[in-house]
């Protein structure tokens, strides 16, 4: 039970005949989303996207260096083209990929861990506890997150401005939207009969938790982790465009900041603001879409409309078919007579 | 309780717990911002007293030697007197002057935005939801690709694409400069002008969460019973579609309206930047770069004051429109 991964990272091996535990795993396999066309793009694009931010840092020269060729298109040489001090566009978007990621990743548990606590011990417990904690929640929900961030970075002042100061900060203002989904998702598998068996057998409150009701919840809290990295990667992309970013980080956000500061836009320098932006869409992209396939796990109404849609485009082809067939078999019948 | 009371009470709650955490922000974080402000005023030729000294240090914290309790006391009174402090970047201008200047152009740019983009999302979700399986319904995903882009990028291509390759809109501004505001056509002409871009970026990165929302919800609904028992009865389906499916499914969305005018309020204080709108985001930036406290916090206040006052309104206007939370009270 404690070996299997949340739903979101394990790419799905449905078609595995040989897999030992066959009966035991069919359990777990409800938990994995179905393979479909848009889940392997969204997959193909995270997975890509992680992977160049990985590999790619190691193969490019000093993002940094700055040579006498300025604001060159993309060339043979340059594949990206260069900014205005003659810097590799490829190389910072090399390691601007990984700090993006790596922001993502930072925030993304931080805020789900938040979420979790304040949304599930809260609808386990009850009564009061659940009462403050729901007010709690729904008062960060409302107050409006990015200018609260602004507000809290502009006061802090740049040198102490770090990578971990952004990363709680995003986190501290970004975990209220996924408390109340888990809040509500909690409340109902707390009334479940195992739920009851066990409490009335005498397990510790955490002990439900963990074995009882999290294992349930995977789907909903794989989906909304994925939500706060989508999350915290355009928000600190947003801080770092406006120049609140950790200082001395390099980030998506930042390489949009120079190409502004730059002047990239008046210059028409495309390929300095383009890639960076269009890395964070595909990315956001890849990531929604496998939240996707974990929404049909969550509510299986969409994943039956699915296969009822299949079913009946099967159907109709078919049918269509079979009427080619019969006005072939009666022109064929028409000519001999 | 009443369903009424309860949503006012608990808007009462947060509107107290956003000034808290103004009062706590500055006096909980590193550094002496009142220190930076007195010293920027006195750049400006400013004396400084120690009546100012004091002011701007209810609102920021810092060497006073109340109790903290005593200072929280007179901010709030400040607060109420409608008494934020002084600007320094737009000095001698009041702190609540500069806001109210530029609060208009915000409240109409964000809400004519987020309305279109509500209204087309939501339309468009029940047509997509009502029909599952047809070509537009395999379009849906790659809505997410609308809404997965940064904002501020999108406006950056908006710009690129419309306004410098094909120079069908002005670059950045509210209005053309030469104009004077004022409610004449030609300057209402202007503003709706400049003002095109930034509303489209708002609705273009905004309209695809409605519309997803909406057709999961189309789907839901369809396969309720009531769905059913009117199809049996022989009602056309577009009374079907109107009366009976959407109405229904249309309410989530209207819950879910506090969570995105959140992300649509913060999105838009990053468009503002890019286009230099005279909004309040961009008041809000420029503030943060010339490190001009007094108008921070306030523009911070306002803004989330704006957002509270309208999820109270489309609180009271959902416990109008749906019977059931009325009930549970």
């Amino acid at each position: 039970m404690t070996n299997l991964k949340p739903a979101n990272t394990t790419p799905v091996a449905d078609a595995d005949p040989a897999a030992p535990a066959a009966p035991a795993r069919s359990g777990w396999r409800s938990l994995l989303p179905t393979m479909t066309p848009w889940l392997a793009i969204g997959l193909a694009l995270v997975g890509g996207i992680v992977l160049f931010g990985l590999i790619a840092p190691l193969l490019v020269g000093d993002p940094r260096q700055i040579r006498d060729q300025g604001l060159t298109p993309p060339s043979a040489e340059f594949w990206l083209g260069t900014t205005q001090t003659g810097q590799d566009v490829l190389a910072q978007l090399a390691f601007a990929t990984r700090g993006s990621l790596q922001i993502g990743l930072l925030v993304g548990v931080l805020a789900t861990v938040l979420s979790a606590f304040f949304g599930i011990y809260g609808a386990y417990r009850g009564k009061f506890l659940d009462d403050a904690f729901s007010l709690f929640t729904n008062v960060f929900l409302v107050i409006p997150g990015l200018p609260l961030v602004i507000v809290i970075s502009g006061f802090v002042p740049r040198e102490s401005r770090g990578l971990w100061t952004i990363a709680v900060v995003l986190a501290v203002t970004g975990w209220a939207a996924s408390a109340r989904v888990l809040h509500a998702q909690t409340l109902s598998v707390r009334q479940r009969d195992y739920v009851a068996a066990s409490q009335v057998s005498g397990e510790r409150p955490w002990r439900v938790i963990v074995v009882e009701i999290l294992p349930n919840l995977l789907p909903v809290i794989a989906s909304q982790f994925v939500f706060a990295v989508i999350a915290a990667i355009l928000g600190e992309a947003g801080l770092s465009y406006i120049g609140l970013g950790a200082s001395n980080s390099a980030t998506l956000g930042t390489m949009l900041f120079y190409a502004q500061n730059g002047f990239a836009l008046s210059l028409g320098a495309w390929w300095w603001f383009v890639p960076p932006g269009l890395m964070i869409a595909l990315f956001g992209t890849g990531l929604s879409l496998v939240n996707f396939s974990i929404d049909e796990v969550i509510n299986p109404k969409l994943k039956n409309l699915r296969q009822h849609r299949r079913r009946a485009r099967r159907a109709l082809r078919l049918e269509r078919e079979l009427a080619r067939a019969s006005r072939r078999t009666a022109a064929v019948k028409e000519t001999d007579r | 309780m009443n369903y009424f009371l309860r949503k006012l009470s608990f808007y009462a709650v947060a509107l107290w717990a956003a000034l808290t955490l103004n009062f706590a922000i500055p006096r909980l974080l590193p550094g002496n911002p009142v220190d930076i402000l007195l010293a920027k005023l006195q750049q400006r030729g400013e004396a400084v007293t120690p009546e100012t000294r004091k002011a701007y240090a209810l609102l920021l914290g810092g060497d006073t030697s109340d109790p903290l309790w005593v200072q929280y006391w007179d901010y709030l009174k400040n607060l109420a007197r409608g008494d934020l402090g002084v600007s320094v970047s737009y000095y001698p201008a009041k702190v609540s002057d500069v806001i109210l200047t530029s609060l208009p152009w915000t409240v109409v740019l964000v809400g004519v935005a987020t309305i279109i983009a509500a209204v087309l999302g939501v339309l468009l979700g029940a047509i997509v939801g009502w029909r599952p399986g047809t070509w537009l319904d395999s379009l849906i995903p790659s809505t997410t690709l609308l809404a997965a882009v940064p904002y501020f990028w999108l406006a950056l291509i908006l710009v690129y694409l419309l306004a410098r390759v094909l120079g069908w809109f002005p670059l950045q501004g509210g209005y053309d400069v030469v104009l004077t505001p004022g409610w004449n056509g030609e300057f209402i002409a202007s503003a709706i002008q400049y003002g095109f871009l930034p509303a489209l970026t708002i609705v273009l990165a905004s309209i695809g969460g409605w519309l997803l929302g909406m057709r999961n919800m189309m789907v839901s609904t369809l396969s309720e019973d009531y769905i059913l028992t009117a199809e049996a009865k022989g009602l056309s389906p577009r009374k079907i579609l109107r009366s009976y499916a959407s109405r229904n499914a249309v309410l989530p969305s209207v819950a879910g309206f506090a969570i995105s005018l959140g992300f649509v309020v913060s999105g838009s204080v990053i468009t503002e930047q890019v286009f230099s709108y005279p909004g309040i985001g961009g008041r809000l930036l420029g503030a943060v770069t010339n490190n001009d406290y007094a108008l921070m916090q306030g523009v911070f206040l306002f803004i989330t004051l704006a957002v509270l006052g309208a999820n109270l309104l489309v609180d009271l206007l959902y416990g109008l429109i749906d019977p059931r939370t009325r009930a549970r009270a």
